[in-house]
């Protein structure tokens, strides 16, 4: 649990966002994140976020469901209990590869669900603070991190000049903590003006 | 700016014109040493290389206006920026299409059985299967549907490709209307038939008959898929050649991404078919349906068997796999490449065990066809380059094109 500094502008208009993100990543502000109601394409390449590696942890992911699935089969028809099928050799490696091909897949699927749930830290009953109430609706919003140098009032100027709606500044929770929002008041009604 | 008209430049003049002059000289001395010899063999291995290299090369030229016909019934935009390569890729069709009919009718009326050996009129008496499917396979309804089926590609193509040069001028939005509507019609017209040739019923005539005892109903499948993995690398390459020609100006690596995908899941999706195929027959183990995979697993062919799976499934697979190697001009060239040799030999080994049976070569012939083909491939697609303009300017998807981002 640690609050954190957060200045907020929220835009209307994917048109105006891009333009806004540009300028504010050349300026040196640090972005906590940008908040969409539905995917924007390019947003993360214009935030200069890196390319995620959730591709890499898919297919080591893959490989385990692969390795598993092969050499279980293979302890099992081979090993442990060897069983004549049609005159098939015991290692029949082209009938297992229905259920390899499932494992590899159902593997780096919910292993790859899982991941990303870990990242941004998704869980039932994990709240985190809401920025603002329309981004899950029809609102862009920007959150930018609050550095010990910052500036608010020269950030909130560069917000407004580039086309945001409004702005705003906030204390925040920056984790996660288990529980209700109306428990958690002073996280999440009042949004600490300043 | 880039430029707008292809012109096609010396180098590539002089490629085209080296592979074409290899290829002609093995088609002549294939016809002088190979086609007239004495040795049954030597004329077998003759019209069966032929018929693979003109089949192979026929289904994927063809396939390209599968995909353009695909992609405007799903009223897709993001081809735009590079839909005229498709369309001039197409337009060898027909001249494929005429060559292939030539080599039909040389093993049609040649009686090469050692080809198709349903041709062999008193043998089929005898034989209760082979008579039992003579009403489909006899050379008067083989060589009807190829003509149709042929002449049908070519003309429903060539009207496609015509509709296209409408997108050179400007339009008002009733004609754009219009145009997209004109244009679904003629796609769909395409599509079904495309589905009741090469999607069934050609791949049985053509390939499937060289081994006229045996059958798989995942053979045309099978065959489509081969032959669109390959188009979708010919297009690759020249989608990559035109770029680094600095042609084709709304042509990123966005595009290119969305064919490498095209490559990706369609190399996953042959090896599922290859699969498929295989697995059923192997489990069930009759003897009449392991006739196929017998000589191709155990016998001489075994090494280009599994070489095929290699190629085009495990390299593919592997290499294609990642979001940058995708978007890399180098990778992906590399892979077209590899995927349009690793099918080409796939066709070789649908073709060669039930011809030349444990006798192939794969030698000056072989490979002096796939020169000849390649050549003409380079010389009509470059001509069908430069005859419109690079990009359809006015087309009313041209926009989804130019901003398209996956």
């Amino acid at each position: 649990m640690a609050l954190k500094k957060f200045v907020v502008g929220c835009f209307e208009d994917e048109k105006v966002l891009f333009p806004a993100v540009a300028k504010v990543r050349k300026a040196g502000y640090k972005f906590h994140d940008i908040y969409t109601p539905f995917p924007v394409h390019g947003l993360d390449s214009a935030m200069g976020l890196r390319e995620t590696s959730i591709h890499t942890a898919g297919f080591l992911y893959g490989l385990i469901g692969t390795t598993t699935a092969v050499t279980f089969m293979t302890w099992v028809f081979t090993k442990d209990w060897p069983v004549n099928i049609g005159g098939k050799p015991n290692f029949a490696l082209p009938a297992w590869i229905p259920i390899t091909f499932e494992l590899t897949v159902l593997c780096a699927a919910v292993g790859m669900v899982l991941t990303f749930c870990y990242i941004c830290q998704l869980a039932p009953f994990v709240k985190k603070h809401t920025f603002h109430a329309r981004a899950t609706d029809d609102l862009f919003v920007m959150v930018i991190e609050c550095g010990e140098k910052t500036n608010e009032d020269e950030l909130k100027a560069l917000l407004t000049s580039v086309g945001a709606q409004e702005v705003n500044t906030q204390i925040a929770e920056e984790g996660w903590w288990i529980g209700r929002y109306d428990q958690e008041q002073a996280l999440y009604k009042e949004p600490n003006i300043a | 700016m880039s430029k707008q008209q292809f012109e096609i430049s010396a180098g590539y003049k002089k490629w085209t014109n080296a592979l074409l002059g290899v290829g002609i000289l093995t088609l002549v001395l294939g016809f002088i040493f190979l086609a007239t010899s004495k040795d049954e063999l030597n004329q077998t291995r003759f019209w069966a290389v032929l018929l693979q290299n003109s089949v192979f090369f026929l289904l994927v030229v063809n396939a390209s206006m599968f995909f353009i016909c695909a992609t405007t019934l799903a009223m897709g935009g993001w081809q735009m920026a590079f839909r005229r390569v498709p369309e001039a890729i197409s337009s060898v069709v027909p001249v494929f299409a005429v060559l292939a009919l030539l080599v039909f009718l040389g093993i049609i009326f040649g009686h090469q059985h050692g080809i198709y050996h349903w041709l062999d009129k008193e043998h089929v008496e005898h034989d209760p299967i082979l008579k039992g499917k003579s009403p489909f396979l006899n050379p008067t309804f083989f060589l009807t549907w190829t003509i149709i089926s042929l002449f049908m590609w070519s003309w429903v193509g060539a009207k496609m490709r015509k509709l296209s040069s409408k997108a050179d001028e400007k339009m008002d939005k009733e004609q754009s209307k219009k145009f997209i509507w004109t244009n679904t019609v003629w796609a769909s017209i395409f599509i079904v038939f495309f589905a009741l040739t090469v999607g069934s019923t050609i791949p049985w005539l053509w390939l499937m008959s060289i081994d006229a005892h045996w059958f798989s109903t995942m053979y045309s499948w099978y065959t489509l898929i081969s032959s669109f993995v390959a188009g979708m690398s010919l297009v690759a390459i020249y989608v990559i050649y035109l770029k680094n020609q600095d042609y084709l100006e709304y042509v990123t690596e966005e595009h290119l991404h969305d064919i490498g995908k095209f490559m990706f899941a369609f190399s996953v999706f042959w090896t599922y078919l290859w699969y498929s195929q295989f697995m059923l027959i192997w489990y069930a183990n009759i003897p009449e349906e392991t006739i196929y995979f017998k000589p191709r697993m155990q016998g001489v062919y075994r090494g280009i068997f599994f070489l095929n799976l290699i190629t085009n499934f495990a390299v593919p697979f592997l290499l294609l796999m990642r979001r940058g190697s995708k978007r890399n001009f180098t990778t992906v060239t590399f892979l077209a490449v590899l995927i349009i040799l690793g099918h080409w030999v796939d066709f070789y080994q649908m073709v060669m065990p039930g011809t030349v049976h444990e006798h192939y070569t794969l030698g000056w012939f072989e490979f002096g066809i796939l020169a000849l083909y390649a050549g003409l491939i380079m010389f009509f697609v470059g001509r069908g380059l430069a005859k419109k303009p690079l990009v359809a300017k006015y087309h009313p998807f041209i926009k989804e094109s130019t901003i398209h981002h996956t």
